[in-house]
């Protein structure tokens, strides 16, 4: 960590220095560019992956905190910009060095008003381009009357702004054209039956091919971290379920290992595993479903039916469990919120048998068709650079070649101690995602298998005082969700609500490279791509 | 073996009896008109109900079972349903053509329909140049096709439309090529006197590598043209919400979809009629007490027995394997159907001069 510090400081002298979770620099606004390239580029550096870009109100001040980290040498740095203007608050992008900053700057200046500088397309992300103030800004007034429900529909417009610094250093607003004015647009979604939710591409068509893709998010955007900053703690868990409703016991977990780690809060053993476990039933469950809805996406209905009949027995099991199918709640703040069903184990057992046989059968009806391996092999590539330049993590970063697992990189809960593999693939095509998590399956029983016989004795909840306060701080904790890495940032002022608590969803960054790995490709390969990379839309639009 | 012209003659020599000769053929017309019809109806429904049968079990489901004993009655209530549901009225579109359109679809499988002999001496009209007849009216559909996506104004609909037009254009090819391979081996295009050439054999068997090879061509070509999965790509509801027919609702849907049905009775008659022997029982030629008891099964099984082989053949493709890609689905029939299907009708011809075959 010296290390880091020393040459940040010795490149940019003005840097201040903070205490926290990681290394925390607090950059000048107008040298940050300058240092992202540095980090970016410097052999000893290497900050290649933007893990989280988090808008901020900080009540005298706006700003952006920046989560870096190296994939080579998995070291960590957090840059904070601020600036007190607020009737016009500009800061400078990043999108040219990292990607993913593009669709998340996007978002800050929907949600902050911070607009930034360079940056190819200011629009509003998640609201209208009418919406009336800011919503995340402490001082933001929810009255209706100020935006009111529209009765009419948001002009389609081609059009966009980008902020230009001039010679004399004047900020100037230049139009940009989204689309050619001649261009064949089709809007696939928000009522679509492959995009898996209310998400809408704007497809730009030359006959079959696509020649751009404009994501429109928003449509089911509910403003949970907004909710959130007037909840107490353990009234914050509730909502993760709803996030990435497929991956709902990892979303909590990350919740959870986030507030305990900054209380400091020991959770019992058996919780741990217990949590393990559940963690990596819901993975498979998720990738059966992955593996259902991206066979009906190619027009594989039957495989659609396997895949659902096996995802079933694991509903069954969590409904044991924790009485639910879908959310939960099965996860809270020092453990979890009751024990194992009796039948747990044994109905575990029983999955752990019979999957085998399931997954040569899902490959003998879709992976091994010809048809099948025609519509995948070879579509929708990205390159180990890109995915890590877009953040694409999880399965779908890791059939590029990137070994993103964060079970792997930073063990949390009881992986440290079950030997599994990450499993890697360097084609990087629709295929070896789809391949990926059909491994990963496999991987995750073999983990459950190594757990379910060893769960220790014991409390599965640890006691915590009545009302839960976090200490003053930033806190940011990720975990391996079924798509991807999930993180959950944490600022705390002391107080039983959460100042500011950001999701850093993985379906967010899939889709920020929709566009990029689509261009060239007829429309079935979107629905292929799209299925291969199986975002989730409440994940994206939080 | 029964002979139904018997039947039908006696009706005529009835009708003629009484009334001038324009009379008894108009009466003559109308009642081939209903029967056929009603036939139609009756076909597309069992239809349903059977694909939804068929369809449910390779997915291991019921399928419908509420409505009546293993809900056999359910796609008599949906055809209720669908015939009491509102058209609905779309703004700018091309009302005239969005109108017409369905019933193309419908007039063009009717049309074929009339030429299929369903059982020795049950066809509407027997051609000299049956088959060609057949391929030709149910190239119609593709017409009704096109004008339903041009005319709904709505992009999903038009690249369904295109797609489709390409699709069922290309594929005609290959479905005329094997035919005419079948009508160099019969030495005639009349469906009665192709079915009378079977009489020692279907032409599956007789007919040499050639004819297995047109019989493989005509299955995947057929599936094609009736916009079928793996080829459905005009309706890929995963792409194209529902293609072409995304607009229409009602009994103007219910159209496309009874058609789509009866292309699929067509396609697999046609493959029975010119393959598997239509109505003709299964003989061997030389077998004279073997044959004797196969005629015994009357034609009309037979025929719709072969047929629903073939059928399910066709279904069993669709739940089995996902879609091809446009682009996969053009490579297919000019890269590889085409010229093979030329090649092959070559190989015929010389199996049929040098009477290589049994």
């Amino acid at each position: 960590m010296g290390n880091i510090q020393e040459k940040i400081s010795a490149f940019l002298p003005e840097a201040v220095f903070e205490e926290g979770q990681h290394l925390t620099a607090l950059v000048p606004a107008n040298k940050l560019n300058a240092l992202c390239r540095f980090l970016h580029d410097d052999k000893d550096l290497q900050f290649d992956n933007l893990v989280s870009l988090i808008g901020m109100d900080w009540g005298e001040t706006l700003g952006v905190v920046y989560y870096l980290n190296s994939t080579q040498y998995n070291h960590w740095v957090i840059l904070r910009v601020e600036t007190s203007d607020k009737e016009n608050p500009l800061l400078y992008t990043v999108s040219d060095i990292w990607k993913n900053a593009e669709l998340n700057e996007r978002e800050v200046y929907d949600f902050f008003g911070i607009r930034f500088i360079n940056h190819p397309d200011m629009r509003h992300l998640f609201l209208r381009e009418d919406w009336v103030g800011f919503p995340f800004r402490k001082d933001y007034d929810a009255d209706p009357k100020i935006n009111p429900i529209p009765t009419d529909n948001e002009s389609s417009n081609i059009e966009t702004v980008s902020l230009r610094e001039d010679a004399e250093g004047r900020v100037v607003e230049e139009k940009r054209m989204i689309f050619k004015e001649d261009d064949y647009i089709v809007n696939i979604g928000p009522q679509h039956p492959a995009t898996h939710g209310v998400l809408r591409f704007q497809t730009a068509l030359d006959g079959e091919t696509i020649k751009k893709i404009d994501v429109h998010c928003g449509y089911i955007h509910r403003g949970i971290e907004k909710m959130w900053e007037s909840m107490t703690y353990p009234q914050t868990l509730h909502l993760t379920d709803r996030l990435d409703y497929l991956s709902a016991h990892n979303n909590r977990h990350a919740l959870c290992m986030c507030i305990e780690e900054a209380m400091q809060l020991e959770v019992p053993q058996r919780a741990v595993y217990i949590r393990t476990m559940m963690d990596e039933l819901m993975r498979v469950s998720s990738h059966l479903l992955f593996f259902a809805t991206m066979c009906m996406d190619l027009g594989a209905l039957t495989a659609f039916f396997y895949g659902f009949r096996e995802r079933e027995k694991i509903l069954d099991i969590f409904e044991d469990t924790c009485g639910a199918r879908m959310t939960m709640n099965y996860n809270v703040i020092g453990g979890v919120i009751a024990d194992i069903h009796p039948d747990f184990q044994r109905k575990v057992k029983e999955f752990i048998k019979e999957m085998p046989g399931r997954l040569k059968e899902y490959h003998e009806v879709f992976s091994g068709n010809v048809i099948a391996q025609n519509r995948l092999k070879g579509v929708g590539f990205l390159s180990r650079e890109d995915a890590i330049n877009y953040s694409v993590t999880g399965p779908s970063g890791r059939g590029s070649g990137w070994a993103c697992d964060v079970r792997k990189r930073s063990p949390y809960a009881a992986y440290d101690k079950v030997q599994f593999d990450e499993v890697l693939s360097d084609e990087g095509d629709s295929y070896a995602r789809y391949m990926v998590r059909m491994k990963e399956i496999e991987q995750s029983l073999h983990i459950l298998e190594q757990l379910v016989d060893n769960i220790p004795e014991g409390d599965y909840l640890a006691k915590t005082k009545p009302i839960i306060k976090v200490p003053e701080g930033r806190y940011f904790k990720e975990v391996e969700a079924a798509r991807g890495a999930f993180g959950i940032y944490l600022e705390s002022r002391g107080d039983k609500y959460p100042y500011r608590l950001k999701v850093n969803s993985p379906g967010f960054n899939l889709v920020g490279a929709v566009d990029h790995m689509t261009r060239g490709s007829k429309i079935a390969d979107l629905i292929a791509i799209g299925g291969s990379l199986d975002y989730v839309v409440p994940d994206i639009d939080r | 073996m029964f002979d139904f012209s018997v039947v039908t003659h006696w009706i005529d020599t009835l009708l003629r009896q009484w009334l001038p000769e324009w009379g008894a053929l108009l009466i003559e017309f109308v009642l081939v008109g209903v029967v056929l019809l009603l036939l139609y109806a009756v076909i597309a429904l069992v239809l349903i109900y059977a694909e939804r049968k068929v369809c449910a079990f390779f997915q291991c489901r019921l399928g419908p079972n509420r409505v009546g004993p293993y809900g056999i009655f359910q796609s008599v209530a949906d055809m209720l349903k669908i015939l009491i549901k509102e058209l609905i009225e779309i703004k700018h579109i091309d009302r005239f053509l969005f109108n017409l359109a369905p019933f193309l679809v419908i007039v063009s499988s009717m049309l074929a329909f009339g030429c299929m002999p369903f059982g020795k001496g049950l066809i509407a009209i027997d051609f000299n140049i049956g088959v060609f007849f057949i391929m030709a009216v149910s190239s119609i559909g593709v017409l009704g096709i096109l004008l339903a996506g041009w005319s709904s104004n709505n992009k999903f609909t038009l690249i369904g439309a295109m797609r489709s037009g390409a699709q069922m254009i290309s594929y005609e090819l290959s479905i005329g090529l094997s035919m005419l391979t079948v009508v160099v081996f019969a030495g005639t295009m009349q469906t009665s006197g192709i079915i009378e050439a079977q009489n020692r054999g279907w032409f599956l068997f007789t007919g040499h590598i050639p004819m297995l090879i047109a019989f493989i061509i005509y299955l995947i070509a057929g599936t094609a043209e009736t916009n079928r999965g793996p080829f459905d790509l005009p309706e890929a509801e995963s792409e194209l919400t529902a293609g072409y027919h995304t607009e229409y609702s009602g009994i103007h849907f219910g159209f496309y979809y009874l058609a789509e049905y009866l292309n699929l009775f067509i396609v697999s008659g046609i493959a029975s009629l010119l393959f598997l022997g239509g109505w003709m029982p299964f003989h061997i030629g030389g077998w004279d007490a073997f044959n004797q008891v196969m005629d015994y099964i009357p034609s009309v099984i037979w025929f719709f027995g072969k047929t629903a082989v073939v059928m399910f053949i066709i279904m069993w493709f669709k739940w089995t394997f996902p879609r091809l890609r446009i682009d996969q689905l053009l490579h297919l029939e000019w890269k590889y159907l085409v010229p093979i299907g030329l090649v092959n009708l070559i190989l015929m011809t010389l199996v049929v001069m040098f009477g290589w075959h049994f």
